[in-house]
């Protein structure tokens, strides 16, 4: 059940104060309310531990920025408060193997 | 807080060698020369339970100068006490002259021919004999006084998620710091998850000539890498909130600390002063046996080669790996990770993340950790029995002129 009490301003880590994606600090759920530089937003979808979230609306071709430094290239639309993960987000130098139900894929435009 | 006088105050104590290093540990190593004689070195090995002997070797019966390279380093380092060498007898491996190498260091040394002594029953029975008698030998000696700047620690990242970069690797950091201020050396390593990093690190390069050689290291990195058609990138990586390669080298960088790069390593190399180090350990040329190192304790061999005493392993996935030789401590990034694996995590960096403890709390409980470890207490992975070691083929040119610019002339 989506919580309503999760609007903390804890659950959500910031790495560095030029970053346009946050850090979960705990498991969270589609539904639950967090707070994203004082707006209140809905997540839309699940995130767990350590995995990103949208800290603001982001276009195709943007660079996703953590710690303050580029980590990849969004390679979609991805709303504030979406999931930032190897869905929407390919690196800017060597593709990302992951290990999915029905086999291993390569994800990147560079896969070969 | 204090912890710099923390190591300082804490009586630090070794075996001393005649190379003039001190050894936190007084192993017997039992080493194999090629997988044909693994089984054999395994019977010996495994008739000490709970005693300091250790199992390692090499698979190959081709020769390769690095293997040899390692294989004389990681039996003279300060932690070993005494070596048998387990040979079949036809294979490629320079026996004579690594085990000339150890007798040179002062070390009882003894090697097992399988086809001379009569096979297995018999190499077995003429090992166990031997290396009790090492065992023993070595049970004589006394822990002397060691000094700070007498210490090599490595750290090293293994089952990386999204929390290492913010719990586990900047607490590694924060120890680094202290126990270099402390006069220790440290080595971080792994070139293909700095890749990204490369023009911080030049910015703390001791001087401008290591920084441009940090740069092509790097470079060689991400080269390689590429042609081999796979990052440092695990799938457990992406399944912990790791997305691409980049972000993974700027979690994993938090590890070096903040001190200035005093030099650049390539396996084997011994850090000529305290400071801190990076390890080169992607081969050099064309790509020619594999992918740089094929899991984790193939990197922890080659910090153990440069002469580290103890590897701070960081891990959000959760590893449970040890090492043969030097202890491993492992600091668990993840809390969710810590609850399940706890039997297996020295130290809980996730207290970080929950808002339990800092990172320079963690730091110190880190350095803390190290100076009982050195005097003797059992991390998690060798109370389990932990042994994993791993050496095969690679190709190393030696170190630039520019790599260890405080190196004395």
């Amino acid at each position: 059940m989506p919580s309503t009490t999760s609007a903390q301003a804890g659950s959500l880590l910031l790495m560095s104060r030029e970053d346009n994606c946050l850090i979960a600090r705990l498991d969270l759920k589609a539904g639950d309310t967090v707070v994203i530089d004082d707006r209140t937003v809905i997540l839309p979808g699940d995130v767990r531990l350590g995995h990103k979230v949208a800290r603001r609306d982001l276009a195709p071709g943007d660079k996703i920025v953590r710690y303050g430094a580029i980590i990849g290239t969004a390679t979609s639309r991805i709303a504030a408060g979406a999931h930032i993960h190897t869905h929407n987000l390919e690196s800017d130098y060597i593709p990302t193997y992951t290990l999915e139900q029905d086999g291993h894929h390569f994800i990147g435009s560079k896969a070969p | 807080m204090t912890t710099i006088a923390t190591l300082a105050d804490v009586a630090l104590t070794g075996f001393p060698r005649a190379d003039g290093r001190k050894g936190i540990r007084n192993v017997v190593v039992v080493a194999y020369l090629v997988e044909c004689a693994h089984h054999v070195a395994r019977l010996i090995a495994g008739a000490f339970p709970g005693q300091p002997v250790h199992l390692i070797g090499f698979p190959g019966c081709y020769p390769n100068e690095y293997a040899d390279t390692i294989m004389r380093r990681v039996l003279t380092h300060p932690n070993v006490g005494a070596a048998l060498l387990v040979s079949l007898g036809c294979e490629s491996f320079d026996k004579n002259g690594v085990a000339k190498a150890v007798a040179d260091s002062g070390r009882p040394v003894h090697t097992v021919t399988i086809q001379d002594v009569g096979g297995t029953r018999a190499g077995v029975k003429g090992g166990v004999e031997w290396v009790q008698w090492a065992v023993e030998d070595l049970a004589r000696q006394e822990r002397v006084p060691m000094r700070p700047d007498e210490l090599v620690v490595a750290t090293i990242c293994g089952g990386s998620d999204s929390t290492s970069g913010i719990t586990a690797n900047p607490a590694v950091g924060a120890a680094f710091d202290r126990l270099i201020a402390a006069g220790s050396a440290c080595i971080f390593e792994e070139t293909g998850e700095l890749v990204g990093c490369e023009f911080h690190m030049k910015r703390r390069a001791v001087t401008p000539e290591l920084g441009d050689e940090i740069v092509r290291t790097v470079e060689k990195a991400s080269r390689y890498y590429t042609i081999m058609g796979h990052g440092s990138f695990a799938p457990g990586n992406a399944d912990g909130g790791l997305t691409t390669l980049e972000e993974k080298s700027l979690g994993a960088y938090a590890k070096s600390g903040a001190s200035p790069i005093s030099g650049i390593l390539k396996p084997g190399d011994l850090p000529p002063t305290g400071g801190l180090y990076l390890l080169d350990v992607v081969p050099d040329g064309e790509p020619r046996f594999g992918f740089p190192n094929i899991a984790d304790n193939a990197e922890i061999v080659e910090l153990i080669a440069c002469g580290a005493h103890v590897t701070l392993f960081t891990t959000g996935r959760g590893s449970v790996v040890g090492s043969a030789i030097s202890p491993v401590i492992k600091v668990c990034a993840n809390p969710a990770t810590y609850e399940r694996l706890a039997d297996d995590m020295d130290v809980n960096a996730g207290r970080i993340l929950t808002g339990h403890a800092g990172i320079e709390d963690v730091g110190t409980e880190i350095v803390d950790l190290i100076a009982r470890v050195a005097n003797g207490a059992c991390t998690k992975s060798e109370d389990l029995g932990h042994q994993e070691f791993i050496l095969t083929y690679k190709q190393f040119e030696p170190i630039g002129p520019g790599c260890l610019p405080l190196k004395a002339a």
